[in-house]
């Protein structure tokens, strides 16, 4: 029973001062002071590699997901006589719930996973450290291009899925089914508002991609550096985010769109 | 030429655990100025750990570090950093940059640290790589160079900004023997012509004693022996003698501290 407390202890512990150190990376990495000239081209490379190059997954994810929408939204609502209303269905769907949670899950999977092994990498092969000893802080030089890029790539990634998921749930929907294009784009327009639709779709990305970015660079930069290590890091990379994702989606929906 | 009684960097009662175990144990030393130390030992007493110490990458838990009289420790993180941009390290591993050339590897310092025109940079890349040997694989990526190779790419990139204190972590390891002839020969000219002051962390007795200035000989967290080379070539200390001579038997164990091998072979398996 001690030995069971002692253990449950010593993990509580480490778990608390792994929070700390989270923190104290994102503080040292974000409040350093900035040198744009410095930092201006590693953001561009690391916006192509974090967000260009996950563009590939997201389009396709998109597209197949937006058909499928359409295709489920048909065949239920066709059965009430409404399915005008699949335009709807989908932008509402996809701008608020999928295309957000979707992308920041495929984003933790294709960017998280590949930020934390090459952090990691760049730890076991003393990169980090020969930084340090060049007089180059890595949380500026390493961290912080990828932090700022996984932040900046998210909402976009999400805005991308969300419209070429609409795209797909067309074509299914007007050009398979042959609902009247008028009606599918019209109920669209009128039910999804701005404001409330897809500014909250896009907060929701902010923060997931912001959680996603984090928890990848942090743990690439705290692994133990071994091949073991790297391999368990990337692992956590990709549960924790996904775990994180879906959980603050439900908090998120609720502050956003619970009536209460 | 540098005084000889100027020390560079000073370690006072420096102790140093990593987890249970105890790395140093109250150790002293200083490094003079202008001069090549060595640092011996047998593997595993923390040679390694010791320049990280002194690089400020690891915190003693007890003493202190002074380089220039400064408390390596107590600086804040922006001095800690324009320290070392006077200190260069090559690393063991060599440490190159995986996402850049090794011209754009040994630029990086002067790019970081200086504000040299792009032409000036590029000559003195060239001339930095062409004193390791390597001008001709200048655009070469890390992973197309031998293990030796990376290693004195890494030299020359420590070198390029003509530090007032180098750290060379094992540097003769992997090289052949023509190579490891010019690291020497490198060494000891940039330190004698450039006044650095250079500590060498290697094994390899005969090529380091060869260059070195002065000598300590740690093992289990302490200072066993120290003196210009020719003092530890002729110590009657059986401990020294027996690492100076590679004698596999003697008192410096060779073994990682464990329980008797009998017991273990022969007794209770638990």
């Amino acid at each position: 029973m001690i030995q069971f407390l002692q253990k449950l202890g010593a993990k509580t512990l480490n778990r608390v001062a792994a929070v700390g150190r989270a923190g104290q990376l994102l503080s040292q990495s974000l409040i350093a002071k900035p040198a744009p000239m410095m930092m201006l081209p590693l953001l561009i490379r690391q916006l192509y590699f974090i967000g260009v190059l996950s563009l590939v997954i997201i389009i396709v994810s998109g597209l197949f997901i937006g058909m499928v929408l359409g295709l489920q939204g048909y065949t239920i609502l066709v059965d009430y006589g409404s399915e005008q209303a699949v335009g709807q269905m989908v932008a509402l769907s996809l701008v608020r719930e999928l295309a957000p949670v979707v992308t920041a899950l495929l984003f933790a999977g294709r960017a998280g996973s590949a930020v934390t092994a090459e952090i990691g990498l760049m730890k076991a092969t003393e990169q980090l450290a020969c930084y340090e000893m060049i007089g180059v802080d890595p949380m500026r030089r390493i961290i912080a291009p990828r932090l700022w890029a996984g932040f900046i790539s998210m909402p976009l990634l999400s805005m991308i899925f969300a419209i070429v998921g609409i795209w797909g749930g067309s074509l299914v929907a007007v050009d398979w089914l042959g609902i009247f294009s008028g009606s599918f784009w019209a109920n669209m327009q009128a039910s999804v508002s701005f404001s409330e639709d897809v500014l909250n779709g896009v907060i929701k990305s902010l923060v997931f991609g912001f959680v996603v970015i984090w928890i990848a660079v942090f743990q690439g930069n705290d692994c133990v550096p071994t091949s073991e290590g790297i391999s368990q890091a990337t692992t956590r990379t990709v549960v924790y985010s996904s775990l994180a994702i879906l959980g603050l989606d439900f908090l998120l929906t609720a502050m956003m769109f619970g009536d209460f | 030429m540098a005084q000889l009684n100027d020390t560079h960097i000073e370690v006072s009662n420096l102790s140093f655990w990593r987890g249970e175990r105890k790395i140093f144990d109250d150790l002293s030393l200083t490094i003079p100025r202008g001069k090549i130390t060595a640092i011996m030992g047998p593997s595993g007493t923390g040679k390694t750990t010791l320049l990280k110490l002194i690089g400020g990458q690891l915190t003693p838990d007890q003493g202190s570090i002074r380089v220039d009289g400064d408390n390596v420790h107590a600086l804040s993180r922006r001095r800690l950093f324009e320290l070392r941009a006077k200190m260069g390290m090559l690393f063991q591993s060599g440490a190159l940059f995986t996402d850049m050339t090794v011209a754009e590897n040994v630029a990086f310092p002067l790019r970081v640290h200086t504000d040299l025109p792009e032409s000036v940079v590029r000559d003195l890349v060239l001339m930095k790589l062409n004193a390791v040997g390597l001008r001709g694989a200048s655009e070469l990526k890390p992973a197309e160079l031998s293990g030796g190779m990376a290693r004195r790419a890494a030299l020359a990139r420590a070198i390029a900004l003509d530090p007032d204190f180098l750290m060379y972590d094992e540097p003769f390891a992997g090289q052949d023997p023509i190579a490891m002839g010019v690291l020497i020969n490198l060494i000891s000219r940039l330190n004698r012509a450039l006044g650095h002051t250079s500590v060498i962390v290697s094994h390899d007795i005969q090529e380091t004693l060869s260059i070195a200035d002065y000598v300590y000989l740690i093992s289990d967290g302490k200072v066993l022996a120290q003196g210009a080379p020719d003092q530890l070539n002729g110590s009657e200390d059986p401990r020294v003698e027996q690492f100076m001579k590679g004698r596999p038997d003697g008192p410096v164990p060779f073994h990682f501290p464990a329980p008797s091998f009998k017991d273990q072979l022969f007794g209770d398996s638990q």
